[in-house]
């Protein structure tokens, strides 16, 4: 089986920022999330009692923001991009690390910077694989770090 | 919601309250909704054949949201998710849905952790965390830290 080769157009991308993303935080946004999860917990959908709250507002369940969720990255658009610069086809999640440093809740508006962080080639189970780590970091409109988030993400 | 557990009450080696879950497919696609993962290996049959790993599998961000829920409900309105990590490390497949009524058997996951440390200086509690199937696979693993109310103010 061919080896994985990092490839000089990949090599240059290390290290690059995607464009800043920003993104309203919707209460839609936080219930139907909550839901597909089926996290129970009513900050995450009763507006009255979230309201009532110390927090007084919906707030998002943690992970709510992260990769590519909700926040409109285009995830499919990046994947042809690490393809179009030598990455192999297939991909899957490798997993990920999230740093939580501020709640994040409906009405606040967040500011990703998307980086990738390393692109190294290993073995696995899958074969041959390049293992990208893109690091995100979301500031909501105060200025505070809410989340910071490390993804690895295979390709074979 | 359970009632808040504190600091004092848990020790090295406390078990995590186990949270049940199921998927089926439809659960799929309402999380790809959701979330904006609509990659097509979460309900495209042939794709996921093509990918290699024979049918539309669970979101490996599904099963992580899982383990969110896992430490979120344990820890209580009062506790506080500082850290959440995990890793993939094999396929989980989706229930089908023969009917509105009836999801056919297929596997239920037990999202589990155990304490492994305890930090007095901030009260913040350590645990490894994963997602085990009906096999017992434990395909998601991780750790995360939460902080929990002291009961000495």
């Amino acid at each position: 089986m061919a080896e994985f080769v990092l490839t000089e157009a990949l090599k240059k991308m290390i290290g690059k920022e995607e464009p800043l993303l920003i993104y309203k935080v919707e209460e839609g946004a936080i219930q139907r999330y909550a839901q597909a999860v089926g996290d129970s917990n009513p900050m995450h959908s009763d507006v009255e009692y979230a309201a009532q709250s110390p927090f007084g507002r919906l707030k998002s369940p943690p992970g709510f923001v992260g990769w590519p969720v909700t926040s409109g990255f285009d995830m499919f658009q990046f994947v042809e991009k690490l393809i179009a610069a030598g990455a192999p086809r297939g991909n899957l999640d490798g997993g990920m690390e999230y740093e939580f440093l501020s709640p994040i809740g409906a009405g606040d508006i967040l500011a990703a910077r998307i980086r990738i962080a390393s692109i190294v080639g290993k073995e696995t189970k899958l074969g041959p694989t390049m293992s990208t780590t893109v690091e995100i970091t979301y500031t909501n409109q105060r200025g505070a770090v809410a989340l910071k988030a490390r993804h690895t993400f295979l390709s074979f | 919601m359970a009632k808040q557990i504190f600091y004092e009450d848990v020790q090295v080696g406390s078990e995590v309250t186990t949270l049940e879950k199921i998927a089926t497919t439809r659960m799929l696609v309402q999380y790809a909704g959701a979330s904006g993962d609509f990659n097509p290996l979460h309900y495209e049959e042939d794709f996921a054949k093509n990918l290699g790993v024979g049918r539309p599998i669970v979101h490996g961000l599904l099963k992580r949201a899982w383990l969110v829920n896992l430490m979120t409900d344990w820890m209580g309105q009062e506790g506080t998710l500082k850290r959440l990590s995990c890793r993939y490390r094999g396929m989980d497949y989706p229930r089908k849905m023969k009917s509105f009524e009836d999801p056919v058997d297929g596997d239920t996951w037990y999202c589990k952790g155990k304490v492994t440390k305890k930090n007095d200086a901030d009260h913040t509690v350590e645990c490894e965390i994963w997602v085990e199937n009906s096999k017992g696979e434990k395909n998601t693993t991780g750790a995360a830290t939460v902080m929990l109310p002291s009961k000495a103010k």
